[in-house]
Formats: structure tokens, C-alpha cells, sequence
């Protein structure tokens, strides 16, 4: 759903510039029922091409590796020899969102419907389709992995792929499009001055950096959600609120609750990506010391409570 | 008699399945199958309890703010946390934007492609309405896209993004509001009106609202004609097809609305359950839910109350065809929906829609699209009554033991959140949503869920294998499958 908040222009502008058109769609396409049933039969077949094969939410192996937990409504065969069968004939095949990419939140806890990934189990390569498994086009799954997904993501993804241009190599190690992946969600945050001074959130609504307290990840996880807005101009961090990686696998269980971070002698376990501890350690030690006033102040409330000052010269 | 078995449903959310039993062109006997079971309920168990804030809004990628709310809603009654007037205003702008882009969607996008199918050529008022509501190509699709994606706005300013956000906290909202972004919030409240009176309505929305009858109803149609807007369009397709007498259940006369939109303690819309038989008014208390698993693949005897209640999955039980469980209230089967919530609010339009034809197909898409007309005026008035620099979130501390109720409506209907903490996790959590509710399996006494009734009846052709009466009927519900089974 999150694909219908797609800007300027909207999906189905977009998918149509891009010279995509759906085969099916299970929330936009009138087919229902036998209509749908006949679609995939033929995509199976292999009398109808099947250039993408884009699947969404997790897929359910159990109970006792049966598939019974999602069965595709009226055929009496369960969801995953579906997906399995669509996939061979895919020339491309694309994991919408963390639970289609790695398991996602259906993996959680005990997994109680064994869950994975189109080609995943958490990090680990396998899933439902195989380590091995490579699209018509000699792709392994694109994991589009996001929960939600942003819907740029998604779209520019089908639009690469239909343009042609879209190789192994702008897959990172987990399969993950580089465009939005070789980034951290921590680039362009909002909170990046209390950040540099570790002026930290100590509770919800707080305008502080919520890496020390709040369980916030953005400096490790990959994702470019502060630089490619959300509905408008939005984020996570910019939403008052950390980034609980959602688009790692694994974010499901972080080991320690979602909003306080887990630390070892006061210093967050988590740091910073490619940043070294001591570093980190000296680094955040010499900026607490230099805070400036405005920014401590405003860190542990909920709107600027002192502005910035208005120099009498010129700014040089 | 012949049995035939109707699935995938296209343009509901999730995975719906029927089982029809018809018998000279009509069905005798229906029954509902969600044939997705993820174990939310499961999952919860044993995390700290602000991590339902997490994992329950991604149940659903449609229903996702009401999901959040309701959590909040639950974890706020656990730990007896009141919400700031801000705060209170922020979660209904979120929670409002969310319902009215569903019901947006839910019209154009769900429910109207099927009037644009071939089937319906011969029909004097096809042309137009293929034109405009055909699916994926229809003229309403490329206008309402545009119009929605950017009323979504108001979520990336109040929730981050759209879905799953974590603004929506027990407190209030962790995002607070400042004063440039009040008056942008304020102008795309106004834009949002601008779009509907113009296409969906071709009236002002208040002269929609003060709409107070049945008759009333269609002197506005025919005041114009169905080229008014897609309101008007509706509604003639509706008194052309006979929708009025499609999809009714005379035995579930119960309309539930938890009541909606909490602003300076009291409720926009009443909570209650109204009576269609004996028209009156009942109270809610929640005590009076239970939830039955006699026909789902659900371990367990009996009906349970939430609080008690547990969610184990067991696929060998021989009378179950469902994942769903059985939700009533004090053992009855109700309906719930914008619908009933305008019914229970006590909109005369509403109102005279079920005294004189009940739930039905007219009723319940009529009752979304008022819902629209009557909210957006009053998130203008919640956007202006913002005051920056004012608290939007209030502190708490979660007791080690605790229960927790939370009640919210959301786009689809009634939606309820129980939660036990115990030793500072979460013992037990057990949700019903309003498709558990509408698209409920039998109970133990053998008597169907409101979907399974309002299929009976309905006139159905030898070898067609999805009858279109029966779509209409399952979509004017708006179900969401994932939200049911969870």
C-alpha cells in the first residue's frame, strides 16, 4: 500500500512511462478469482511472459513445511509452490519489502509459521527458493527490503529493470538495490547537530539525537530515508522517532527492546558503521564537553526552546 | 444443491476465500475462509510491552495507523497515562487521514471497478462509468492518485511516513507540531475538501452532511443527475441495480462502533451498539466481547473474553474452515463499519438507511462516503487547535503488572486491542478487527458471521464462477483480510 503514496507521478503514471504494464495486481487489477487463477497458469506455462514477478509478505513454510498457514484462496495449493512455480518462468523476480526479502516481523520470536525470504532466512542465503536460485535473467532475488518500503524504491527498481540496464552489480551482498542500500539512513538526518554534539533524546518528543538513549540505529542501517523524503517530507527520525533498521534483516529481533539502546559501561554497543570504538569513544567524550547551550537545551524538549543567535556581522 | 469455492478475491486487502452453497440461482449457505494465519499474537508474547508499537502496526499495511493507535490506546490504559490535548489532536489527525484515504481508496480503487466490467455493457448508464472507474485505466484512478498521495502528506509531517510509524506513542504523539507546519496542515485539509467537492461530491461537504434521509438522498441525486460527481454516479448505479435489497443479514441488526476521534477527553463519534430491531441504543463494555473458536483451526473450547483469551494454531480441528476466530458480543453476531459508526452516532441519513433497508450494499458504501463529508471539516478544526511550543507527549512508567484495553475505530470498523503484562512483558495480547467482526466463521451455536449471512440469498447463475452480486457484496464490506487473522 505504501506504493500508492507514490509523488509526482503517481504509481500507475510511473509503472505506464516506464512501459510496464500489470499482468496482475491483487489490490489494483479487476481480474478476481478464476480470472487471477488463469493469469498465473498461464505465466506457468510459459505462455504468457512473465518479465517481473514481484511478491510481497513473508513466505510461510509451515505448519510441517505444508505451506497450509497461506494457501492461495480458491486453488487448494498453498502460496509458496505458487511463488516457487512463478519463479522459474520470472525473468526478473523482486522482494517487496523485508518480509518478502529476509522474513521480516512474520519471522519474529519463535516464527511460529516458519517464515523466510524469497531467497533469504534473515541473513543467512537460502529461504524458499534456494542460495542458488537465479531469475531468467540471471538474477538472484532483487530485495527490495524496507517495512514499509519507500515506494521511489520499488518503482525505481522496476523502472531500472525495464530499461535494461539493471546488473548483479548494482546489487549489494544482500541482494539489496545499491541505489538506496549503499547508503545510511543517518545522511541527511534532521537531529545531525545534536548528533555531532551528542545532545541525546532522553525521552518520546524529544528533538535530541536518539542514538544514545532511544534505540536508534540510522548510523547503521542502510537506507537513504533522510535524503529521499517520505510522503511529502518525512522520516522515521524526522517523525520523532529512531530508525529500527528496517530494512536489515534480522531488524525484527534486535535483542534489546526497540526504544532503548542496548550499551556495555554507559556506550552504546551499536556504532556508528565503519567508525572505530575508541574513536567513537574520544570523539563523543570531546563533543558532550563542547555542547553549546541552544543545543543541549533543545535536545530534552520538544521545540526549539532557544533559537539560534543572530550574528551583528556579516556571517564569514 | 452445488457448492463452489470463489478465490483469490482481487481489491480487498489480504486473502479471502468463499465457500458458497446455492440451490435454484440462490445461495443457501456461505462460509468465509481467511486462509492467512501469521501469528501476531504469538510473536508479541514475551516482549517488552512498548514493542507492540512496533510490531502491530505492521500487521497491516492499510489498517497501520489504527493498529498503532490501538496499541497506544492499550499500553496508555495499562499504565494510566493521559494524553495532552496536543497529543489527543495530532493521533486523530493521523488516525483521520489514514481512515478517509482508505475510504478514498476503498471507493475508487476497490469497490467501483467491478460497475466498469464488460458484464455490465448492456447497462444504460455503462459508458460514463466505464470511463471513469474502469480498474488501472479509468479517468477517477489517475485523478484520485494524485489527490491522495498528497492528502498523504499530512502523515509525513505528523507520522514520519506512511505505513508503520512510531509517532503514535502512549503519551501522545512523539512528533510535535510547529507552527509553519499547523498552517500547511491546515492548507492541505483544504485542498483534500477541494478535490472531493469537485470530483467525488459536486456539492459543498456540509451540504452532504445535512443529507437526512433516504428520501433526501435521492432528490440530491436527482437534483443534478450522476453527472454531479462519483457520489452521484454511485447512486445511480445503486437505485438502477436494486443495491439497497443486495447483501442485507436481518440477523445481525447490531451496529458496533467503539466511538472515534478523541479530542478534549470526549469523542467525535458515540460508542455504543445500536439495535436495528428494537431501534435502541445499548452501551459498550467490553466485557461483553468474547471470541469463539469452534469453527476456526484455533486450539481451545469455548468462547473466551479477550483478557483470557489465547491464540494457538491447530489445522487438525474437523468442523474449522477458517483462521478467523469468532468474535460477539454478549453472543451475538454484530456488523460494524463507517456504517455503523454513523448509525451509532446517530446521523439521520444513517439512520433511516437501516430502519428502512438494514446493512446492505447502498448503506454501507453511502455510510464510508458521509463519513468523508463529516470528518474533513472537523481535522481543520483539530489542525487550527494545534498550539506549538504546548506538550505533545506525556511521560509514563509501565508497571511490571498490568492490563490494558484499547478501543479505537478504524477505517473498516471496531477494533480492539487487550494486552496482559506481566514481570514487564507481555503475558497475553489479543486482538479482534473489524473484519473479525464482519467476515467472522460460525460459532459453537452454529450461527454465521455478519458476511456469511448477507450472502444468503443472493442470486447467483449456474457456472458463473465469481458471481458479481457476490463481489459487491464482499467488497461493500471493505474487508482486510490481514487484519483479521493477523
Amino acid at each position: 500500500m505504501s506504493l500508492l503514496c507514490a509523488e509526482s507521478p503517481d504509481v500507475l503514471a510511473t509503472l505506464a512511462g516506464g512501459g510496464l504494464s500489470l499482468l496482475w495486481h491483487p489490490s489494483l487489477s479487476e481480474a478476481s478469482g478464476t480470472e487471477v487463477v488463469g493469469i498465473l497458469e498461464a505465466c506457468i506455462a510459459g505462455t504468457t511472459p512473465l518479465d517481473v514477478l514481484c511478491v510481497e509478505g513473508a513466505l510461510l513454510r509451515g505448519p510441517h513445511g505444508t505451506g497450509r498457514f497461506h494457501m492461495l484462496a480458491g486453488t487448494g495449493r498453498a502460496m509458496i509452490d505458487w511463488v516457487s512455480a512463478l519463479a522459474v518462468r520470472a525473468q526478473y523476480t523482486v522482494a517487496v519489502g523485508t518480509c518478502a526479502a529476509f522474513g521480516g516481523v512474520t519471522a519474529a520470536s519463535l516464527n511460529p509459521t516458519d517464515a523466510c525470504g524469497l531467497q533469504y532466512e534473515g541473513d543467512v542465503a537460502g529461504g524458499l527458493l534456494g542460495r542458488g536460485y537465479r531469475s531468467g535473467r540471471g538474477l538472484p532475488v532483487i530485495n527490495v527490503a524496507g517495512c514499509p518500503t519507500h515506494p521511489g524504491w520499488v518503482l525505481e527498481t522496476l523502472l531500472a529493470l525495464a530499461l535494461g540496464d539493471f546488473t548483479a552489480s548494482a546489487l549489494d551482498a544482500l541482494g539489496r538495490p545499491r541505489f538506496y542500500a549503499d547508503q545510511l539512513v543517518h545522511h541527511g538526518c534532521s537531529r545531525n547537530e545534536f548528533y555531532e554534539f551528542k545532545a541525546s533524546a532522553e525521552k518520546a518528543s524529544d528533538l535530541g539525537c536518539m542514538m544514545e538513549h532511544m534505540g536508534c540505529k540510522g548510523t547503521q542501517a542502510h537506507a537513504d530515508c533522510n535524503v529521499r523524503p517520505w510522503n511529502g517530507a518525512g522520516s522515521c527520525t524526522s517523525g520523532g522517532y529512531p530508525c529500527i533498521s528496517c530494512t536489515e534483516p534480522g531488524f525484527e529481533e534486535p535483542g534489546h527492546p526497540f526504544f532503548e539502546t542496548p550499551k556495555v559501561g554507559g556506550i552504546p554497543i551499536g556504532l556508528p558503521t565503519d567508525m572505530p570504538k575508541a574513536w567513537f569513544v574520544a570523539l563523543a567524550a570531546l563533543s558532550k564537553s563542547a555542547t553549546p547551550k541552544r543545543v543541549r537545551a533543545n535536545s530534552t524538549a520538544d521545540h526549539a526552546v532557544v533559537t539560534p543567535a543572530i550574528r551583528k556581522t556579516g556571517l564569514k | 444443491m452445488s457448492r463452489r469455492v470463489l478465490g483469490p478475491f482481487n481489491r480487498v486487502e489480504g486473502d479471502l476465500e468463499l465457500s458458497l452453497d446455492a440451490e435454484d440461482g440462490v445461495v443457501t449457505a456461505a462460509r468465509v475462509n481467511s486462509p492467512l494465519y501469521r501469528g501476531f499474537e504469538q510473536i508479541l508474547e514475551g516482549k517488552t510491552p512498548t514493542d507492540a508499537l512496533v510490531i502491530v502496526p505492521r500487521i497491516c499495511g492499510i489498517c497501520s495507523v489504527s493498529q498503532s493507535v490501538a496499541a497506544a490506546s492499550a499500553l496508555a490504559d495499562a499504565a494510566g497515562v493521559e494524553t495532552p490535548p496536543n497529543g489527543q489532536r495530532a493521533t486523530s489527525l493521523m488516525l483521520a487521514t489514514e481512515n478517509l484515504a482508505d475510504h478514498l481508496t476503498h471507493f475508487y480503487l476497490f469497490f467501483m471497478p467491478d460497475f466498469a466490467r464488460d458484464a455490465y455493457r448492456e447497462s444504460t448508464w455503462f459508458d460514463p462509468v466505464h470511463a471513469r472507474f474502469k480498474a488501472v485505466s479509468g479517468s477517477a484512478v489517475a485523478d484520485v492518485l494524485p489527490a491522495r498521495a498528497q492528502f498523504m502528506q499530512m502523515l509525513g509531517m505528523l507520522a514520519g511516513k506512511w505505513p508503520h510509524t512510531l509517532s503514535v506513542q502512549p503519551g501522545g504523539s512523539a512528533r510535535a507540531v510547529s507552527a509553519s507546519e499547523r498552517v500547511r496542515m491546515v492548507s492541505l485539509i483544504r485542498s483534500f475538501r477541494a478535490w472531493l467537492e469537485r470530483y467525488l461530491f459536486g456539492d459543498a461537504l456540509e451540504a452532504v452532511s445535512a443529507i437526512d434521509s433516504v428520501t433526501a438522498l435521492w432528490a440530491w441525486l436527482d437534483e443534478r443527475g450522476p453527472v454531479r460527481g462519483d457520489f452521484a454516479r454511485f447512486l445511480d448505479i445503486a437505485r438502477a441495480q436494486g443495491l439497497d435489497r443486495l447483501g442485507r443479514c436481518p440477523g445481525a441488526e447490531r451496529y458496533l462502533s467503539y466511538g472515534n476521534y478523541v479530542i478534549d477527553g470526549g469523542r467525535l463519534f458515540a460508542r455504543g451498539v445500536w439495535d436495528g430491531e428494537k431501534t435502541e441504543m445499548n452501551g459498550f463494555a467490553h466485557e461483553d466481547v468474547s471470541e469463539d473458536v469452534s469453527h476456526a483451526w484455533m486450539a481451545g473450547e469455548g468462547a473466551r473474553h479477550p483478557l483470557s483469551g489465547f491464540t494457538l494454531p491447530d489445522i487438525d480441528r474437523d468442523a474449522a474452515y477458517s483462521w478467523c476466530k469468532a468474535p460477539r458480543w454478549r453472543g451475538a453476531v454484530v456488523q460494524c463499519g463507517a456504517l455503523s459508526r454513523q448509525v451509532v452516532d446517530g446521523h439521520p441519513l444513517a439512520r433511516d438507511l437501516v430502519t428502512q433497508g438494514g446493512g446492505n450494499v447502498l448503506s454501507r458504501v453511502v455510510g464510508r462516503l458521509l463519513e468523508i463529508a463529516r470528518v474533513v471539516p472537523e481535522m481543520e478544526r483539530w489542525a487550527l487547535g494545534l498550539a506549538p511550543g504546548e506538550p505533545f507527549c506525556a511521560s509514563f512508567d509501565m508497571p511490571d503488572s498490568a492490563q490494558g484495553v484499547g478501543l479505537v475505530e478504524a477505517a473498516r470498523g471496531a477494533l480492539g486491542h487487550w494486552v496482559v503484562i506481566r514481570k514487564g512483558r507481555i503475558q497475553r495480547y489479543q486482538i479482534i478487527a473489524p473484519t473479525t467482526w464482519n467476515f467472522s466463521p460460525r460459532d459453537a451455536g452454529g450461527v454465521p458471521g455478519a458476511l456469511e449471512q448477507a450472502l444468503v440469498d443472493t442470486p447467483v447463475a449456474e457456472g458463473e464462477a465469481m458471481p458479481l452480486a457476490v463481489q459487491h457484496i464482499v467488497r461493500s464490506f471493505d474487508p482486510c483480510m490481514v487484519c483479521t487473522v493477523h
